[in-house]
């Protein structure tokens, strides 16, 4: 670049000749301006274009392909099953599948037994980290412990914890129950149990957020509160919270993306590994189903329209998500 | 100018693009070449026994073998995934014989070994037909072992349970399935903390393994639902589950594991391959086991190939060491270490293979009861979709055996697998 710059910019030897040494001449002045410039709105672009070079390629290029793959009925265990195009068969018979309305079902029920308790915990537990504690960095570094711990070793403790047979909360529950709980077999306890790893995955990290949000709340407003005769329990609630509310609408937003994309955590908890999310599919959520049907029973294309009806529900959301917040935010003015 | 930095840019972007995805070595034959296997449980090793690789190695100075275990789903998931792709498989990959229908679609991507001088004719012909195109022109994949059937059951328990204990008078308590259920009832009636299987799910395909045709008829159309035998076969397990016969033990589960050694349940259908789980996942119950035929007196469970994805850079080597892994001498040690049955009709009659007995079962003449089990066993039929089929009906029980109505569970099961095979 510098080079580049060398050549266009210097001036000619004719130039120098006639103007006064020191005084740019006009033309150069003129070159200068419009690097400045382009400097000015360009450069901004190419710093931004490794985001969107990779995205192009990883997200972009997946995405159209998808797309098209989504079209036919692809399946790699059946010959020249590559080319033949079905149209939108695929979302046509996706929108009658009961196994997928199953799987949505699942999703929604899971994102919304996980993600409620885990926002209020986090919540609770960053405004108990927010007082003057002993030890206190080493609590808030506690609380994610959790996050960076790998999902496969969560899922490996849990499925001790949610065990039928020798299953550590099922020997708690010994002396309240009958027969021991099989918290596989019904939609409610594997939704109980999936839920409980993923709060215990991401409150942490929620608090964290909030923590930080907290942090940026002056001080004063607490002391004339108290002064005001408020108690702790009314200044969290008319001082916290609201100046929180950005933060609370950024989490929401996020955990629901998350929720609508579950896949880990009820894979690893159908220890059959065969990815059906249960014996009769209980805790199969839409991504469970489209891994499901697109490698282990080979439907790729079938898998692709399951993807791309994903992706749609995800903006719809997204989109409702983003009403409601501006309704809030113009509640606000 | 800008446009020059973006080009430069993207020149840089793909290359690195570029360098992720070419690591092939170079095909060298005499150079050192690394031949990367991946398998899905203990086709060739044991977690911590990898004799095998070593006495190749030793052998093949400039060859070092790299395994890469996975469990079988993910393993054939991935495998295909790579296929697709064009890259990324391993120099050889194991496939298990359930899946090799869903492989034979696409002859162009592995070596055919018809053209690798292997003498098929040690196979036999339904074995080599298995991995074979339609026209038997090309071949995927050369046999490894084969399951083989019978039951291995808990002596301890079945005295408990005052049920004879010796192999003779126990095979005699069963000579079909049914025989076998009504013994399973008086079992829990006598012991009713333990239960008489496992999982339905291996009931249900062990009824099958006497069967030619299950899934698929000879011409491979779907015929499960038509099938009166897979109906039989399922009926039979559903009144095994509703008289609280199963464990309810997903296969290959860490439950499944601990039932083992927990003795949770006191017979299980048994592949040969399944001695060397059994001794590996529950040590402690050596010679508490033993082996009995299997009712029906015939089946197969299981079993595999070794197959060179055309993509690999060594595919040379490769077919070396695949032709030296299945080979008879290296099936027989296979054997003798981890249990897994020697697929060459000719090794069963060699005295290591049919004296052998085994300590952790008691003494059991293994070597004379998996033979017999292969010897009257059908030549079965499998489809593109056998193993999702299989799946399906081990999860279709397992929801009988979590209360699931039976006749909601079978439609709810023919509905998925209609919807997973029935298009072709």
């Amino acid at each position: 670049m510098s080079t580049d710059l060398d050549h266009r910019g210097a001036p000619s030897e004719e130039d120098s000749r006639r103007r006064p040494a020191g005084a740019p001449s006009p033309r150069r002045q003129r070159w200068r301006s419009r690097l400045y410039r382009l400097d000015l709105k360009g450069s901004p672009y190419l710093y931004i274009f490794p985001f969107f070079g990779l995205f192009a390629v990883f997200g972009l290029f997946p995405l159209v392909y998808t797309a098209v793959i989504s079209t036919t009925s692809w399946s790699p265990r059946q010959p020249g099953s590559e080319d033949e195009s079905v149209g939108l068969e695929n979302y046509q018979n996706l929108l009658g599948d009961e196994n997928f309305h199953n799987a949505l079902i699942n999703t929604f029920g899971i994102g919304l037994v996980s993600t409620v308790p885990q926002l209020l915990l986090a919540l609770g537990i960053a405004h108990l980290l927010n007082y003057k504690l002993r030890g206190r960095l080493f609590l808030r570094m506690g609380v994610l412990v959790p996050y960076i711990t790998s999902v496969a070793a969560v899922a490996l403790i849990f499925n001790q914890i949610f065990a039928r047979d020798f299953g550590l909360l099922n020997w708690f529950l010994q002396p309240f129950m009958e027969n021991p709980i099989d918290w596989r077999a019904e939609k409610w306890s594997s939704w109980l149990a999936v839920s409980s790893m993923v709060i215990w995955h991401w409150t942490g990290y929620n608090a964290l957020i909030y923590l930080a949000a907290m942090q940026t709340i002056p001080y004063e407003l607490y002391e004339s509160a108290s002064i005001d005769g408020a108690s702790r329990w009314q200044q969290f609630w008319y001082i916290t919270i609201p100046s929180l509310r950005p933060t609370i609408i950024f989490t929401v937003i996020v955990s629901t993306i998350g929720a609508l994309q579950l896949f880990a955590e009820p894979f690893l908890f159908d220890t059959t590994r065969n990815s059906n999310g249960g014996s009769e599919r209980q805790f199969q959520t839409v991504v469970l189903y489209l891994y499901q049907q697109f490698w282990t029973n080979g439907r790729y294309g079938y898998g692709a329209a399951i993807a791309w009806t994903l992706f749609l529900v995800t903006v719809v959301i997204a989109l409702v998500n983003f009403l409601l917040v501006r309704r809030i935010r113009s509640a606000e003015d | 100018m800008r446009t020059s930095r973006l080009v430069a840019l993207t020149a840089v972007s793909a290359l690195a693009l570029a360098a992720c995805g070419s690591g092939e070595e170079s095909a060298d034959p005499n150079g050192e070449i690394t031949l990367t296997i991946n398998v899905f449980g203990d086709n060739f090793s044991l977690p911590d026994n990898r004799e095998l690789y070593v006495e190749y190695e030793r052998t093949h100075d400039n060859i070092t073998i790299v395994e890469n275990r996975s469990d079988i789903g993910t393993h054939h998931q991935n495998l295909q995934a790579r296929l697709t792709a064009g890259s990324g498989t391993a120099d050889l990959e194991v496939i298990e014989v359930g899946q090799v229908s869903g492989f034979i679609g696409q002859p162009d991507k592995f070596v055919n070994f018809n053209d690798q001088g292997v003498d098929t004719s040690q196979w036999t012909d339904s074995t080599i037909q298995r991995a074979s195109t339609p026209d038997g022109g090309t071949l995927i994949g050369l046999p490894t072992d084969i399951g083989g059937l019978a039951i291995c059951y808990r002596t301890d328990l079945f005295e408990a349970a005052g049920l004879p204990t010796d192999r003779e008078e126990v095979s005699a308590l069963w000579p079909t399935w049914e025989d076998y259920v009504a013994t399973g009832d008086r079992f829990v009636k006598a012991t009713p903390d333990v239960k008489w299987f496992d999982a339905a799910g291996h009931v249900f395909s062990g009824i099958l393994g006497n069967e030619e045709e299950t899934y698929y008829n000879a011409e491979g159309d779907l015929i499960v639902e038509e099938n009166q035998a897979v109906r039989d076969a399922w009926d039979l397990s559903v009144e095994a589950i509703q008289n609280g016969q199963s464990a309810a033990l997903p296969e290959f589960s860490p439950e499944w594991n601990t039932g083992f050694q927990q003795g949770q349940f006191a017979t299980i259908t048994c592949p040969a391959w399944m001695m060397g789980y059994i001794q590996a996942n529950a040590a402690d119950t050596a010679g508490k086991w033993d082996i009995a035929t299997i009712p029906g007196g015939s089946g197969n469970w299981g079993g595999s190939y070794l197959s060179v994805p055309a993509q690999g850079a060594n595919t040379e080597a490769a077919v070396e060491l695949a032709k030296w892994l299945t080979a008879p001498e290296q099936n027989i040690k296979l054997f003798k270490t981890i249990g897994n049955f020697p697929s060459q009709t000719s090794t069963w009659t060699q005295p290591e293979v049919a004296n052998y007995t085994s300590e952790f079962f008691s003494g059991a003449p293994a070597g004379k009861i998996f033979p017999a089990s292969l010897e009257d066993a059908p030549a079965q039929v499998y489809g593109p979709q056998s193993t999702v089929i299989g799946t399906t009906f081990a999860g279709a029980l397992n929801s009988v055996e979590q209360g699931t109505d039976p006749d909601e569970a079978w439609d709810s099961a023919m509905t998925d697998i209609k919807a997973a095979a029935g298009e072709g």
